[in-house]
This record gives C-alpha cells, structure tokens and sequence, in this order.
C-alpha cells in the first residue's frame, strides 16, 4: 500500500521537475537569442564609437563614478535575486518578498540614475540625434534600461502572484524565469559597463 | 529524480549549498568589477594594453555570473544548458567579430573625407554626388 503510493509520489515528482527543466530551458533559448539581439547592437556600437560628427566623444559625456554605482546596484540586486529564489525554495514568503522588493528598489535606484544620466546628456545637446556615436549609445544603454524596466514589471507582477497564489509549481516556474531573466540582466551590464564606459573613459 | 537540471536552478536540496554559491559569485564579481575599475587607473599597466585586460575581465565575470547565479555548470545534468550556451556564443561572436571585420575593413579601403571640409559645403555639390559611379 505504501509502496504504491511512494511510487505514485516519485511519479508526479517526476513529471514536475521535469515541466520545470523544460520551462527553464525555453526561456534559456529565449534569453541566448537576447543575447544574440545585444551583440548585434553591440557590434553597431563598436562600428560607429568612432563616428562622433565633430560632437563629443564617449569621454566627454559618461561619468565613471555613476557607472560605479550603476554597478553595484544591479550586482546587489542580482544577489538579492538569488536570495529570494531561495528563500521561495524553502517556502518561507516574508523572506521570499523581503528579497524580492529589494531587487526591485536596487533596480529602481540602477534605472533611475539612468534616467537622470541620460536626461543630463539630453540637456547638453548630446542627445542621439547628436551623432551616430551618440544614437548607438542611447540604442544600447538605453536597450538594457527597457529590459530593467520591463524586469521591475515583472518583478511587480511576481511580488502579487506570489502573495495572492502561494508557492504553486506553476507561480515557482514562473520564478525561476524571473530570476533567470535578471541574472541575465546583469551579464548585458558587465558588457554594457566594460565596452561604452570603462572602454570609453580610457580612450 | 530528474537527470537534466533547469538552468537557474541551484542545490535545491541543499539550502546553505545555494546560499554558498550565491555568495561567492557575488564576491568574485564584486572582485572582478573593483579590478576593472583599478586596471583602468592605474599606471602599472602597459596604455594599449588595457582594453584586452577590461576585455578578459568582463568575459572572467560573464563566466562567474552564469556558473554562481544562472547555475550553468559542467555538471552531467547541464549538458543541455552548456550546449545551448555554446552555441548562443558562437553566433554572438560571429556576429561582432564579423561586423568589425567587415565595416573596419570598408573604412579601410574608402577614402575619409574631413568633416571640416564637408561642412563648407553646400549639399548637393559634395564631391561624391557628381562623381560618376565606379565600375565594379
């Protein structure tokens, strides 16, 4: 009798994990073809750097000091991310959504120092009609700033389903898509951080 | 169980295993970052030489940030994962690569015209546009 029912258990256990891994990687394709959208206007960006039309150069309009902060907001925020994972993993909710809100404030300090940043550079003229340095800079900046603002929606989103629905395999599926979405997030960041403004203060 | 593991998913049996992993990637990435930062300041450093440091730096912390948060390891569950990735690489590289390769290259072989001198220039009589069309 017991027998039986273990193996019915290991079963749905089973075809449970399973879903999951099949979830996870879907949206591990999805995200590598993110990838692949980023290194094209990557590859935009390396190609017109140079093509300044007499305006400013990349030294001229980034600020090394708010990239720092930038930095470490979204480091932090990706650890916090992983933290409320496993929290959820071990089903304890205050801790779960603790995490969870503050990954969305350090995302929200990350994007709006962007903001401000990219408003400050507007008001000097150096907005992207400026150059074509300039237009990929705001395409790629600004590219990885609509993907943290699209992230802090869906964080939003999780924080209410997760209050509302619990810890329901289908709420923990979604999750872990999250949490692979905003560890992603971070890696566009560390390129972002070395190619436009560590490459660009040192030329 | 299942022998293939979900890309993000930690030692979900192990609480203090995950805890472990998160912290050390983000010490290590933390390290890698105050790295960069001191690569670029510092005067220890060959000048031409710094942007393949920055380089190898930021591709060290990639790697740190898929293995310590994503959980993309070498493990026997992970085949599928570290597959995927490889080809995601592959494609992101032909893709930069070949664009520098091929608009470096154009650069190379078209005669740079100054700026200063396009501008003292009304529109239509820039040199180019009545130049007949080369033969190819």
């Amino acid at each position: 009798m017991s027998g039986a029912t273990t193996v019915i258990e290991t079963a749905e256990v089973a075809a449970q994990t399973s879903k999951r891994t099949i979830v996870g990687y879907g949206f591990w394709m999805f995200l590598l073809s993110d990838f692949i959208m980023f290194a094209a206007i990557f590859a935009a960006y390396a190609v017109l750097s140079g093509a300044t039309a007499g305006g400013p150069v990349a030294a001229d309009v980034i600020h090394l000091n708010i990239a720092a902060v930038e930095t470490v907001c979204l480091l932090m925020s990706s650890f916090t991310c992983g933290l409320a994972s496993l929290a959820a993993n071990l089903r304890k909710p205050v801790w779960t959504q603790t995490a969870l809100t503050v990954t969305g404030v350090l995302g929200g300090a990350f994007l709006a120092l962007e903001v401000r940043e990219f408003a400050g550079m507007v008001a000097l003229g150096a907005g992207p009609q400026r150059s074509a340095f300039l237009s990929a800079f705001f395409t790629l900046v600004g590219c990885h700033g609509l993907h943290v603002s699209a992230g802090l929606m869906w964080l939003g989103t999780m924080m209410a389903q997760i209050y509302a629905k619990g810890f329901r395999p289908d709420i923990m599926r979604r999750l872990l898509c999250f949490s692979l979405f905003w560890h992603a997030l971070d890696i566009i960041w560390v390129a972002v951080l070395t190619v436009v403004y560590l490459q660009g203060a040192g030329s | 169980m299942s022998t293939e593991a979900s890309p993000g998913d930690a030692d979900r049996a192990h609480a203090v295993n995950a805890l472990r992993s998160y912290g050390v990637g983000l010490v290590l990435a933390a390290g890698l970052t105050l790295a960069s930062f001191w690569v670029l300041h510092t005067q220890l450093l060959w000048g031409p030489g710094t942007g393949v440091a920055l380089a190898v730096l930021a591709v060290a912390q990639m790697g740190v940030h898929l293995v310590f948060f994503l959980h993309i390891t070498t493990g026997p569950d992970n085949t599928n994962n570290v597959l995927a990735l490889a080809f995601g690489v592959l494609i992101v590289t032909i893709l930069v690569a070949g664009s520098l390769w091929i608009m470096t290259n154009l650069n190379h072989h078209h005669p740079q015209i100054p700026a200063t001198y396009l501008h003292s220039l009304p529109y239509d009589s820039h040199p180019l546009a009545a130049a007949p069309r080369p033969k190819y």
